[in-house]
This record gives structure tokens, sequence and C-alpha cells, in this order.
């Protein structure tokens, strides 16, 4: 398929202005609100203020002090928290990899549960359980997730511990392994429970709702009424006509809601005390750390990017029509 | 099985055949008591305007309407009554015995799946073919409706196809399995009159191979012209007038009928600019509220109001050799030549 490649790396080469400008803007800004070198300036020691001044080019003007830090960042260094002095490169991958274990199971999930109730709810347009699932998924949308955190945790972990007289809670709501514990094993499913329920019930909620109006578009569409005039069985249609087709805009819409889940998991992480990404976010914004704030929006920023080419590029690989332009 | 239904016995019979659906101002009368059969080999032309039923009643016949829709009547394939067959019978039917071309083929098409898998599909379903074989069986299909380069054009997505190489396609599917009954609806609607005439080449050249029984809905009367034996014309749901091509054409007895024809521009009569096209006053009645007495009376110019024509529903009756015509004045109809224009 040299048309699906060609239109691959068209979407590639759009993406990198892109990234390049928003990571100028972000810099900009970022610079802007704080002074990297604040800290020092408090210690009144001249020598050291200026050290950091030269270091980050903070005398030169704003495009000379982004390509400073562009090319230090090419070459592995992108500075150094003033909060916790320790270097960003390690900080930001590390809450980093909290942030993607949520997402994965949140994502994984929601898929599933999703695309299957939005499926049940269209082809049982009106029923008790698809006005059921319609209630539910109001009200998970409506529902603020740091109240639906709390509500899980007492119900779901703190009740049960004194109902059943436990020595600890069937699942735990704080990080994602207890003392020593390591690995994916049980206690680490114990963890995840709370935290991936409070992410996944409004993601399912929003993605069931689309799927459903998704799947009664094509349900009506002229091409399933014809496979089911060709006498294919009514199982296949659903699956290799209908649900193939109503796959294409939540795909789509998936992809992009993925991207902006890198950084927008504030209120899950404070809750359950995961030092991901949102958790990072907060702190060094309350510190003023600008060096991670640099660093850590135009990774977010970097992200919403990826996921936006992918979205593309899936919609291309789903839909044979888009690839054509 | 087909050797022994003889030329005269129907291949399809409907009788009484009524379909409404239930709306929020009460039933909607989509198809009233509709009677005909379909011979072994023969082409009937259902004619009407949009929303006289044409399109319901094909998929009554299919088995497709949604669940919302009460049907009553009958409709017999071979012999074998359809309505209240499972949807399982109906799945083993559908596309072998009875098939469908519909109108608007693109859309119609899967736009996610190439040409050649749907043509696939459709003989993978009813036949026992696989890989190649069924690849082959596809070809050979496309190659049959006229499409040039088949084994390419397989591999090729609807939208690459142009309007009619799509309807082309659509017949492909449709005669996958030699269906003993074709129903075409609206086959040629969208497409040029060239490209509208090579469909219908295709269409006849089917029908002399397999002898198919083909329905074909139109609201084309040049289209029927051309293809058909015999001819229904629904209106509101009801047909109001049945017979061979040359009795509708020539020897009409109603007067809807007869305000289609002559609606019709004419090569063989000069027309000035100051002319107009003749046009049946009116709309078409809501089939919610359908009017009194006859459906049509209220655009009719032969109406006597009040009287017979908003106070009974016109019987179909027989005006001739197998000739029908739903209408209280069908005998007067008929001589009254001059009246129309």
């Amino acid at each position: 398929m040299p048309s699906m490649l060609t239109y691959i790396s068209r979407r590639l080469l759009f993406s990198i202005p892109v990234i390049l400008v928003a990571s100028f803007l972000l810099f900009w800004m970022v610079r802007s609100t704080f002074d990297p070198c604040v800290k020092l300036r408090a210690s009144k020691d001249v020598e050291a203020v200026a050290r950091c001044e030269t270091r980050l080019h903070l005398n030169d003007p704003i495009p000379m002090q982004y390509l400073g830090w562009a090319n230090d960042a090419v070459h592995g260094d992108l500075g150094q928290s003033s909060r916790t002095n320790e270097e960003v490169s390690a900080m930001v991958p590390r809450a980093l990899w909290y942030t993607v274990q949520l997402i994965f199971w949140g994502v994984l999930i929601s898929a599933f549960a999703a695309v299957a109730l939005g499926v049940y709810s269209a082809l049982k347009q009106y029923s008790v359980l698809d006005y059921t699932f319609t209630g539910a998924s109001f009200v998970g949308l409506a529902m603020p997730p740091f109240w639906f955190g709390l509500i899980a945790i007492e119900l779901l972990a703190i009740m049960p511990k004194q109902w059943l007289g436990l020595d600890e809670p069937l699942f735990y709501f704080v990080g994602l392994h207890s003392g020593a514990e390591k690995g994916f094993g049980a206690d680490y499913a114990r963890h995840l429970v709370l935290p991936v329920m409070t992410l996944t019930v409004q993601i399912i909620a929003s993605w069931s709702r689309f799927q459903r109006s998704s799947m009664l578009d094509v349900m009506s569409a002229d091409y399933v009424r014809t496979a089911r005039a060709k006498g294919v069985p009514r199982r296949d249609v659903v699956v290799h006509h209908a649900l193939r087709n109503a796959l294409v805009p939540l795909v789509t819409v998936m992809a992009l809601d993925i991207g902006a889940l890198f950084g927008g998991l504030i209120i899950t992480e404070t809750i359950f005390s995961i030092p991901g990404m949102g958790q990072l976010f907060v702190r060094s914004l309350q510190a003023g750390d600008a060096e991670v704030l640099v660093v850590w929006t135009v990774v977010t920023a970097g992200f919403i990017v990826v996921f936006n080419l992918l979205a593309d590029v899936l919609y291309g690989v789903m839909d044979p029509r888009v690839r054509v332009t | 099985m087909s050797e022994t239904v003889s030329a005269a016995e129907p291949m399809l019979e409907v009788s009484e055949l009524t379909v409404d659906f239930p709306t929020d101002d009460g039933l909607l009368h989509a198809v009233n008591h509709v009677t005909f059969g379909i011979a072994r080999g023969e082409t009937v032309g259902i004619v009407g305007e949009s929303g006289s039923g044409k399109s319901v009643m094909s998929m009554a016949i299919m088995g497709l309407l949604p669940k919302s829709a009460r049907v009553t009547g009958s409709v017999k394939f071979r012999g074998q009554e359809l309505l209240g067959a499972s949807e399982r019978d109906f799945e083993r039917i559908r596309g072998s015995e009875i098939a469908m071309v519909f109108q608007d083929a693109l859309a119609s098409l899967n736009p996610v799946h190439t040409v050649g898998a749907q043509v696939a599909e459709a003989v993978a379903i009813h036949q026992e073919l696989k890989g190649s074989e069924l690849r082959n069986a596809a070809i050979e299909l496309l190659d049959v409706v006229g499409i040039a380069n088949p084994s390419a054009r397989f591999e090729q997505y609807p939208h690459e196809f142009s309007g009619g190489m799509r309807q082309r396609a659509m017949i492909a599917m449709a005669i996958a399995n030699d269906p003993a009954v074709l129903i075409a609806d609206e086959p040629t609607t969208a497409l040029d009159v060239t490209i509208q005439a090579q469909v219908l080449e295709v269409l006849e050249r089917i029908q002399e191979r397999t002898s198919t029984s083909i329905m074909l809905i139109t609201h084309d009367l040049g289209v029927v012209a051309g293809v058909a034996d015999s001819v229904m014309v629904m209106y509101a749901g009801s047909q109001v007038e049945r017979g061979s091509v040359e009795d509708i054409f020539y020897e009409s007895r109603h007067p809807y009928t007869k305000g289609l024809l002559a609606s019709l521009p004419r090569m063989d009569r000069r027309m000035n600019k100051s002319d107009r096209l003749h046009q049946i006053e009116g709309q078409p009645p809501s089939l919610v509220f359908l009017p009194t007495g006859c459906a049509f009376h209220p655009r009719c110019a032969f109406a006597e109001t009040p009287g017979a024509c908003d106070g009974e529903v016109p019987a179909l009756r027989v005006v001739g050799d197998g000739h029908y015509s739903a209408c209280h004045f069908a005998d007067r109809i008929g001589s009254e030549e001059g009246a129309m224009s």
C-alpha cells in the first residue's frame, strides 16, 4: 500500500513544525512566568546567581534562550529541579511511568467496556438495559472524579475492612505498591483497582455514549441493509459490517482522549498518592520549579501531538476513503 | 427445484399485502392490500412517485422491515409463505433465492471493504467456496456484469468505482447465487442516461441467461416501457392499475396513470416555448391521514364529489384481459382520450 505510506509520512512531516512551535511557546510562557534562579537570588550569592543566569542564557533574548535550552535538551541535559535538585531527565520519566500504567489499564478496560455497552445499547435501543446504561453514564459523567474516588475508598476499602474485621483493606488506596513489593502481582492489582476505577468511570461513560450513537448511525446505513439483503447472518452483519464502520470515529476520539490523559490525571493521582505526571505538575507549579515545568509542558504537548498523529493514521488505516487526500 | 415450476405459475405471489407503521399521529399506511404475481422470467415494472410504497413493499417481501412495521397479507415464494418466516429462513432465502439491487450504490456498498470482498461474501454465504475458488467466482461475477479488468477491480474500494461501475457491482452481488427473483429498487435513478441503458442491458442479459424474474421498481416510465413485460402503478400505498406494458401505455384506465403519462415530455409532439408539460395538481396525500374513498380523488380531474370517489374505496377490477384498474369510472376513462390535455 504505497498510498498508505505516503499518507503516514505526510502526517508525520506535518507534526514536526507543530511540536517545534508548541515547545517554543511553552518555553516562552514558562520562562516569562517563573525565574529558574529564584532560590539562588534569595541566598544573595551574587556569583551563584550569575552562574545560573549564564548557564540558562537568561540575559539573552527569549529565542536565544530557547535555542540554548533546545540544544541542551537534544544533548540529554533537561536541567535541574530547583525543588529537589534532581535531574529533570530522571524525574519526568519516573513520573511518566506511573501515569502510563494508570492510562494503560484504564484505557484497556474502558475501551472494551465502552464498545460492549455502546453496541448493546444501540442494538437494544430503548430497552430497559439501554436506559440503565444511559442513566449510569450520565451519573458517571456528572460525578466529579475526586468525589467518586473518595466514595470508592470509603465503600470498597474502608467499610468492608471494618465489617469483615480484616487487618488489611481489600483494595489499597495509596501508591501502586505497598512497602518493598514490586512487579505486577496481586499487591499491584489490589493497588490498581480503585484508581483505575476512578479513571474509567468517566471515560467509559463518554466513550460508550459515543459508540452507541455511532453504532445507531451505521445500523441504519444502506450498506447494512445490503448485507442483510445478501443473507449475511445477523451476527456477521453487526460485527463485520456495522461495528467495523462504527469503530472508525470512536478510535479517533479514543486516540485524542488518550493523548490528553498524560497530563490530566491530576485529581486521581492526588487522591491515591500516585507520584505520576499530575502530581509532578502540581508540586512543581506550587514550588515555581521552572525547569521541570518547561519539560513537563513540552512532554505533555508532545503526547497530544503524537496521539493526534496516531488518530490520523488509524483513521487512514480503518477508512480507505481518507487515504486519498 | 425450479424445473418443476411451469412458466405460467407465479414465482412470487403477493396478495393483500398491507404494511402499516405506528407513528405518533396514528398508523401510517405505507402499503394497502397490494396483490400481484411475477412469473418465471417475467419483468414487472412497479411505478409510482416517492412515498407511494414501492420500496416498503419490496422490503416487506425481503423481510427487511423494522420490527415496528405491521405486515399482513401473504407473500408466497414458490408456494412457500414468507410472511412470518423466521429470521433464519429469511437468511437462507435472501441473496440466494430472492436478491435485491438498491438505488444508491455508493451508500449501499460498505465503504471499508473492497468491492471484491463484498461480492465474494455474497457467494460465500450461500455456497461452499473458499480461497482462490471463491475469489475466481467473484471475479467472474464482476466480469459477467461488464466490469473491465475484474481481477484488478476486485481489490478496489467502492469509492474508487464510478457510479455505473458501482451499480454493476451491486448487480454482481445480487446475482451471485442465480436468484429466482431479483428486486431492483430504482437501480438506474442516480445514473446518466447512457449508463442507465448499460445497467438495464446488464439486467436483461442476466435474465436471458438464468430466467430470473425481475421486479423493477422505478419512477421512470421510460425505463418501464423499455424493459418490463407488465406494469403495476402505485399511488399512496395502493395499486391503482395493473396490466401489460401495452395496456398501461396505450389504453390506461386510470386517471393517475394517464396523468403520469401526460406529464412525460414527448419527442413526437412539437412544443412551443410557452407550452408547459402537464402536471398532476396538488400533493401526494399524507399516508397517516389518507383521503376518504379513493386516495387520488382530491387531485383527480374526473372525480365526482360528493359521490363514489370520496365515499368508497375503489376496488381493483378487471377492465381487460389481465388489465386491472382501481377507479370507479374506469370504463369511462378509456374513452375520454382528449380530456387529459
